[in-house]
């Protein structure tokens, strides 16, 4: 299989930090990867050269590793598939927003999160926008184009107090134009950030040890992103490196759990209308009611056990080659009352906000962090907690978790795998798990 | 350089211009299971822009930016003219200008090793097969080398701006890993080798494998710990990492905007009397090592803490005319794409005296950690909240004993940096901008059972 993926993306950023615009910032990518597969070896080059010269060059040096591929001219008829997406949907596309317009929203948020309290010392406010055209063909005769624009708002607060600093941040990100602004205040998002910071000035030490957790709908659905979503991606599975190898068709989560990726939510921060190999993005059920349904495959993983892609073969851009990589990852909502999870919960922690993650596809073991979380002490919220890291095991967290509730929301995030970055869309509702150890220092 | 100096020539009146243009060419090939999964060839290159714009006097300058992936000049042409827009709409701010030479000679390091270029890609594919095949039959516990990975790359810089900065760089750099993963009955742990150098010839297979194999298979049976107070031994490599988060609040920039928590703590005691912190891009043995820095000031030996006491940090042109202070020759910035910051490039703790062993001995009862993970989810250089997931030993008898996983290691930056115990004689030079070596720290918080 031969395959051209081209690229066209250009980007531009603002940033307002210690009140001041310090630079706007724009560039431009555009050039083309080459992909030659032959049987269990793929060749690949990349060139930001589009002249024909510039393309046979890079598709010469592809080639040079398919040693075993018959050489000779072939030529394969092509269409555009029916899956084809030209735009998604942005109503404003952001060259069409004046750059003062941009500023503005920058200076609002600002404003309303020094407003919020007195204590909020630093505020650093980020917009950026990009949009990404695609063209994909290969030598199965697959045809296909999209063209995403994203658009994403920021803001990182620090507040002094007498313990020294704390930081809060807040995020708005979705596969939209500017629009997103007239649904979305940044006021609210500034504020958010700022409420964050100022939460945690009186914070004490969070515990140490394992204890059950409440996590907020919303709060981030990083725990599902670490604890299975990796350790589901096929070429973990076909290396036998992911605790989930072998386990299809049995229980591996608690049977409240069923767990979908997919691609094509429209206007998730992990929403396409192609993948980087041209396939159409699909809703995928991973768990089903605590059971493993499927793995999550690009091209490459299901050509080996003679299945089609799922949608899930991304790359960062033109010159990194395709992998398995998740789209919009979410927990089905369940029936419970969030608040009535948390009055049922007699002690331990309730986490508002989660940040990052980080786990090992083979031995299942993962952390993600709180950045907003709170003591729960007789089923009531009491004193907030200093950041800190929860770590558990993948199927062992799952099993435990006992109550999912219906406030489902959906969080942007960026997803690293390998040294590529992708965009990421995770989702859930306020749920209990039983018991995670917290890497707190009280 | 031609580029950068006709780009650079194009600046109108009341313009400062400065051009920064790189070109490289990278190889990655990886092995698994006796074949080669994929190989990869490229060339790169790119531009970034970046335009003064002159204010009235008093009023200070504007700075605006713009990149691009190819040094086609029409390309070129457009991001000039971005930038020069993008300038427009920036804050009027008096400390905002471009870097000026400042009279430092830069120490020349030759970073560039040919062997990267002149060594014929076959030798390179075997170096990565060879990998895997060893890794594979080194111990009949590894049952699977998940990837085997050699990779070069070979990149030349110039910088050139309408305030006389000139200087082009060129380095080339050659990576070999594995990973691998052991097993015993149903339990499986990973361990990743590694060996860095400026060409394949520099590259240490063979320890990147006993490597690899040694941290897998002495997992292997690993179980929770109970939570309590201990001493922690951290594995050079995770001392590296801890030093690049150490490293941001050390950043001039984070200092003046509020955001470091060693603001204001010149002169004061910040650690353990035994710490001696420097940032030496000019030691060559650095792999990070550089003559200039990002904005083509010469990279000079900054002492950051000795001693014990905070010294000073680390500035670029902008964050030290806010600090009123002269650059330490550091500003870093992340390719073509990125504008220059204050940062650190090359830091080394000073050595102490005693080896790996010799500071277990001494510890006697603890944890050694040889990895972490969720440094960006539980490290945070504003606060200095540090919590982070980890794998390792019990210390036991001075030894190494059980082997340890899923528990957290916690405390503050600050607390951890003033109950330094023991600083290894062990030194290692690492990718990344910080050099690791054994480090044990007292009084941290284990999470487990």
């Amino acid at each position: 299989m031969a395959e051209v993926f081209a690229e066209d993306s250009m980007t531009a950023s603002a940033m307002l930090d210690d009140r001041r615009v310090e630079e706007l910032s724009s560039g431009r990518s555009r050039g083309a990867g080459i992909r030659v597969v032959a049987g269990e070896t793929t060749g690949f080059a990349h060139t930001s050269d589009l002249s024909e010269a510039g393309l046979l060059a890079a598709a010469a040096a592809a080639a040079s590793v398919a040693r075993d591929g018959g050489a000779g001219v072939r030529a394969v008829a092509m269409s555009f598939g029916p899956t084809t997406g030209h735009g998604r949907g942005a109503k404003t596309l952001p060259s069409s927003v004046p750059k003062s317009a941009k500023l503005d929203l920058l200076v609002r948020a600002d404003e309303a999160a020094r407003a919020t309290g007195g204590s909020i010392r630093q505020v650093q406010v980020g917009c950026g926008d990009s949009r990404r055209r695609i063209l994909i063909a290969n030598s199965d005769g697959l045809l296909a184009e999209d063209d995403q624009v994203r658009t994403r708002f920021n803001v990182m607060c620090v507040a002094n107090g007498d313990t020294g600093m704390q930081t809060g941040y807040e995020s708005l990100a979705r596969t939209e134009g500017y629009e997103i602004f007239d649904r979305f205040k940044v006021e609210d998002i500034a504020r958010t950030a700022a409420n964050r910071a100022l939460a945690k000035l009186s914070a004490r030490p969070a515990p140490s040890g394992e204890v059950p957790i409440v996590l907020a709908g919303g709060s981030g659905g990083i725990l599902f992103h670490e604890a299975c979503g990796h350790g589901l991606e096929a070429d973990h599975i076909v290396k036998d490196a992911s605790v989930y190898a072998g386990q299809m068709g049995k229980l591996v989560a608690s049977p409240l759990v069923t767990l979908v990726d997919d691609g094509t939510v429209l206007g998730e921060w992990g929403n396409f209308a192609v993948d980087d190999e041209g396939n159409a993005p699909a809703r995928n059920v991973l768990i089903e009611n605590g059971v493993l349904t499927d793995y999550m495959w690009d091209w490459l993983r299901a050509r080996k056990e003679g299945r089609a892609s799922s949608g899930n073969g991304r790359r960062q851009s033109y010159q990194h080659l395709p992998m398995v990589r998740m789209t919009n990852t979410y927990l089905l909502a369940g029936t419970e009352n969030a608040a009535e999870i948390v009055a049922q919960t007699s002690s331990g922690v309730y986490v508002s906000k989660l940040g990052g993650g980080q786990v090992n596809t083979t031995t299942g073991d993962f952390v993600f962090g709180t950045t907003e979380a709170y003591l729960i002490e007789d089923g009531h919220l009491t004193e907030p907690l200093r950041d800190a890291n929860l770590i558990g095991n993948g199927p062992e967290v799952l099993r435990r978790i006992d109550a999912v509730a219906d406030d489902f929301d959906m969080t942007p995030g960026t997803c690293g795998k390998d040294g590529q970055s992708v965009p990421v869309g995770c989702g859930q509702a306020t749920l209990r798990i039983t018991g995670v150890t917290l890497g707190g220092t009280a | 350089m031609e580029l950068a100096t006709s780009v650079v020539a194009q600046a109108q009146p009341g313009e400062g211009l400065e051009v920064y243009v790189t070109r490289g060419t990278e190889n990655e090939v990886r092995a698994y299971d006796g074949a080669i999964e994929s190989l990869t060839s490229a060339d790169s290159s790119g531009v970034g822009i970046r335009v003064l714009l002159e204010g009235e006097s008093g009023e200070g300058s504007r700075l605006g930016f713009s990149w691009a992936g190819s040094l086609h000049p029409t390309v070129v042409q457009a991001a000039l003219s971005d930038a020069r827009d993008n300038a427009r709409y920036a804050t009027p701010d008096p400390d905002v200008v471009l870097a000026v030479p400042d009279g430092t000679a830069a120490v020349e390091q030759d970073l560039w090793d040919d062997g990267v270029v002149t060594t014929p890609m076959d030798e390179k594919i075997a170096l990565a097969l060879e990998l895997e095949r060893a890794t594979r039959g080194a111990d009949s516990r590894v049952r699977q080398v998940s990837s085997a990975d050699y990779s070069d790359a070979r990149v030349e810089v110039a910088l050139a701006s309408t305030t006389g900065i000139r200087s082009s760089t060129r380095r080339t750099t050659a990576f070999v890993s594995v990973d691998a993963i052991a097993g015993e009955g149903a339990d499986s742990q990973t361990g990743t080798g590694f060996s860095v150098g400026r060409a394949p010839g520099q590259l240490n297979p063979e320890e990147a494998m006993a490597d690899a194999v040694l941290r897998s298979t002495r997992l292997l049976g690993a179980q929770k710990a109970r939570s309590g107070r201990c001493t922690v031994v951290f594995d050079p490599r995770v001392v590296s990492t801890l030093l690049s988060v150490v490293a941001s609040a050390l950043s001039g920039e984070a200092v003046v905007k509020g955001r470091s928590f060693f603001a204001g703590r010149v002169g004061e005691s910040v650690a353990g009397t035994t710490l001696t912190l420097v940032d030496d891009p000019t030691d060559g043995r650095a792999f990070s090592a550089a003559s200039y820095d990002g904005e083509g000031l010469a990279c000079r030996r900054n002492i950051l803490i000795s001693d014990g006491i905070l010294r000073m940090f680390v500035y670029d042109t902008v964050s030290a005319r806010r600090a009123q202070t002269r650059s330490t020759g550091s500003a870093v910035r992340g390719g073509f794409a990125g504008t220059p910051s204050a940062g650190c490039r090359a830091l080394v703790l000073s050595p102490g005296p005693k080896s790996a062993e010799e500071i277990l001995a001494e510890v006697g009862e603890g944890l050694y950690v040889q990895s972490v993970t969720g440094i960006h989810s539980g490290v945070n250089p504003v606060s200095g909240d540090f919590s982070v997931g980890a794998e390792g030993l019990l210390i036991r008898g001075g030894t190494l004993a059980e082997p340890v996983r899923e528990v957290t290691v916690a405390s503050t930056l600050q607390r951890m940096l003033q109950s330094v115990v023991a600083i290894g004689g062990d030194l290692r030079w690492l990718p990344g901008v910080a050099a690791g070596q054994t480090l044990a720290i007292a009084d941290m918080q284990l999470s487990g059972d």
